[in-house]
């Protein structure tokens, strides 16, 4: 088992205030909606009432925390030991993710002192697509939380309760890829309740599996990012030869991704509509280019192993992914009547604020938790 | 490793027919339409017969205690442009060119009652994760418990006809709809837009006897007068009647099967589509996220049997001696 180190350096400095002031700024925002409440702050509507803090938050935030599940599934159910290494960031960024958009549908739901109500039997709708999904990633974000504690542990040097944990790890570790799987598949499945008002380019019956699909490809290109960024930002030798194994499978997950997403549209007849010119089917083309252009990216093996074309490919699909995803919840849905939707400040910053806590968290516990097996810098630039 | 055609072309193959297979299975695990609850009540609402007097939203406004809505400083009028948290029946109004023949499409005007339609199979009910919006067993009323909402607004993405309004606005905000005046009913009283209708363009009672009327208006002749019931049908008093001329009905019931059926039914002289209701299948949309719901899990019984397997793989990969790395 490789050693893992806490980076060292310091905390507190430039990029870290940067982003406590955007903290500060969404805390202010989110003290407005509570006094004045959702009104006074956002600009969703009756016909948008979910807005970005449901698309990009919780849809596309989820997704982007898809790193532990994704890792998790290579590491531990095909057992591939050479994933390991990546494994313990990724659940870092899943923590994370998950943590905060469970925070972001705390702030986004109009009557949150009765949220506990989805967990009293008398209540729950197991017909409820929202509900599945809603006690999935409850569920989750404790399961995430037991997968990371040896992290913690290790810190503490809590020996023997770190020897109790990891005797029951397994059943939190297949617990932590069954959840996501059905979570993931459901924020698919929740949109086709939308019927008519979903757009015939993003309506169909494969919702549940392109979501799952996103979910993974995301994950891995998270991963891959993350691995690239931080080997620059904290000088750490780069992770190439076992990111780009990665990478193909990325590669694989992303083209059956595209042959069904594609051919779906194609064959429900309604690919015309795409070139329309309305923003709409713009949206869908720039979504479909990004995840075309890093499809072609990964698809030579010699781009496989340069991490610039690596980062880009990697980005390429978190934007597509990301796109793809948020055009299913608000691009791509029209209730009719005129209806308008787009994200107030209030609204804006608040979502910055849930991202900045995020990096914050991740730049804390990487210099203060053992989290990277690599040779810890003698300093770092962020 | 560069990809081998063959291997590209297998997964495009595999892709494919894996979208030839589960697209349709999917979407064949639909059930069976919804019968009428034993005490269904409802309304049959006939745009040739309303004027467009608003009598419905001001009866509407008391019953509930709702405020006007209004641009006007003095307040002196409720002119809602749509439904909102205020206003839980509207009237609106169709107009083409010069606007004046009645109920016809071209050059005409029209009238149309929206509110809620009170569904056979509700989409807001489904959706509902805290079983907030409930559908009454015994008279099919779907009603509201903000007692157990925690105001997530998926009934409102859910919902075809984008009925429940919500409480923007407010501090503890609820989901505002229709709700059939069902908490008049135990005063004796029915739904107040059909007490207070002048021409028998809201009509209230059971439903087996509104679709009976209905049809029956459908078979009437076009231009001669004929006797239409006032208020509210299935009492046992015979109710009071108004003599209209018959209007060229559009030879459809709305709501009879629009989704599975609604308890609150239209007849129109012109098209359904230009008086602002959907052009919707015979099943709830609901139905399709059931059923595949209902493939996937099985009852749980998939994620049950995916988690054993998973834990079977990862022991596996544990006792072939790989040091396991749990972090």
């Amino acid at each position: 088992m490789e050693q893992k180190h806490p980076l060292g350096g310091r905390v507190l400095n430039g990029p870290f205030v940067f982003f406590l002031a955007l903290v500060a700024l969404g805390a202010y925002f989110t003290v407005q909606r509570f006094t004045y409440g959702l009104g006074a702050v956002t600009n969703m509507n009756d016909g948008y009432p979910w807005g970005i803090w449901i698309a990009l938050d919780v849809v596309v935030g989820t997704a982007l925390a898809c790193g532990g599940y994704s890792m998790a599934l290579l590491a531990y159910a095909f057992n591939r030991g050479e994933y390991h290494p990546l494994v313990r960031p990724a659940l870092l960024t899943s923590l994370f993710g998950y943590s905060l958009a469970g925070v972001s549908v705390i702030i986004d739901i109009g009557r949150y002192w009765q949220a506990y109500n989805i967990i009293l039997p008398w209540h729950s709708n197991l017909h409820s697509v929202m509900f599945e999904v809603a006690l999935c990633i409850g569920t989750y974000c404790l399961v995430v939380w037991i997968e990371f504690a040896p992290a913690v542990l290790e810190k503490l040097k809590a020996e023997r309760l770190l020897k109790r944990l990891n005797r029951v790890l397994l059943v939190f570790i297949a617990l932590g890829i069954l959840l996501p799987t059905m979570h993931q598949s459901s924020l698919g499945t929740m949109m086709l309740m939308a019927g008519y008002k979903l757009s015939p380019l993003w309506r169909t019956a494969f919702l549940p599996l392109l979501f799952l699909l996103t979910a993974l490809i995301i994950g891995f290109a998270v991963v891959m990012y993350e691995s690239l960024y931080s080997s620059v930002a904290f000088r750490l030798p780069k992770e190439t030869p076992v990111l780009s194994k990665l990478a193909t499978v990325t590669f694989w997950c992303l083209l059956l991704f595209m042959v069904i997403r594609i051919e779906d549209v194609n064959l429900r007849g309604v690919l015309p509509l795409a070139f329309d010119g309305s923003f709409v089917s713009n949206m869908f083309l720039l979504e479909n280019s990004f995840l075309l252009g890093g499809l072609f990216l990964l698809m030579y093996p010699g781009n496989r192993k340069c991490p610039k074309l690596l980062f880009l490919a990697a980005t390429c699909l978190l934007i597509g992914g990301g796109l793809y995803r948020f055009n299913t919840y608000i691009t791509g849905f029209d209730p009719g009547n005129g209806w308008q939707y787009f994200p107030s400040a209030g609204e804006l910053c608040i979502t910055f604020a849930i991202v900045a806590v995020e990096i914050l968290g991740y730049l804390w516990c990487v210099k203060r938790l053992p989290i990277f097996s690599a040779h810890t810098p003698q300093t770092t630039s962020v | 490793m560069k990809i081998p055609r063959r291997d590209f072309l297998k997964l495009s193959a595999g892709g494919g027919l894996l979208l030839a297979t589960v697209g349709p299975t999917a979407a064949l695990a639909s059930t069976e339409k919804k019968a009428l609850p034993p005490e269904a009540v409802g309304i049959l609402y006939d745009s040739t017969l309303c004027v467009g007097c608003q009598a419905c939203m001001s009866a509407c406004k008391v019953a509930n205690k709702m405020p006007i809505e209004t641009d006007d400083t003095y307040k002196r009028s409720d002119t809602p442009q749509d439904l909102s948290a205020k206003t839980l029946n509207i009237i609106k109004r169709y107009q083409d060119g010069n606007g004046t023949a009645k109920d016809q499409e071209k050059d005409g005007y029209a009238f149309i009652k929206r509110q809620c339609m009170h569904c056979l199979d509700p989409s807001c009910v489904s959706a509902c994760p805290v079983s907030a919006l409930r559908k009454d067993a015994k008279n099919g009323i779907v009603s509201y418990n903000k007692d157990a909402c925690i105001g997530c607004r998926y009934c409102q993405i859910a919902c075809p006809f984008n009925i429940p309004k919500f409480q923007w606005e407010s501090t503890t905000p609820e989901i505002v709809k229709c709700q059939l005046c069902n908490h008049l009913l135990k005063e004796g009283k029915y739904a107040a837009c059909c007490t207070a209708c002048p021409t028998g363009a809201s009509l209230y009672g059971p439903m087996e006897m509104l679709i009976a009327e209905a049809k029956r208006r459908l078979r009437l002749e076009p231009g001669v007068y004929a006797d239409f019931p006032l208020n509210r049908i299935g009492t046992d008093s015979p109710p009071r009647t108004t003599s209209h001329k018959v209007g060229q009905y559009i030879q459809h019931i709305y709501g009879e099967n629009e989704v599975g059926g609604t308890q609150n039914l239209m007849l129109a002289g012109v098209s359904f589509s230009k008086l602002g209701l959907p052009d919707l299948p015979d099943e709830a949309f609901v139905r399709l996220a059931d059923g595949i719901q209902y493939a996937i899990y099985k009852g749980m019984a998939y994620p049950l049997a995916l988690l054993g397997a998973l834990i079977y793989m990862i022991r596996k990969g544990e006792n072939n001696g790989e040091q396991i790395d749990k972090g």
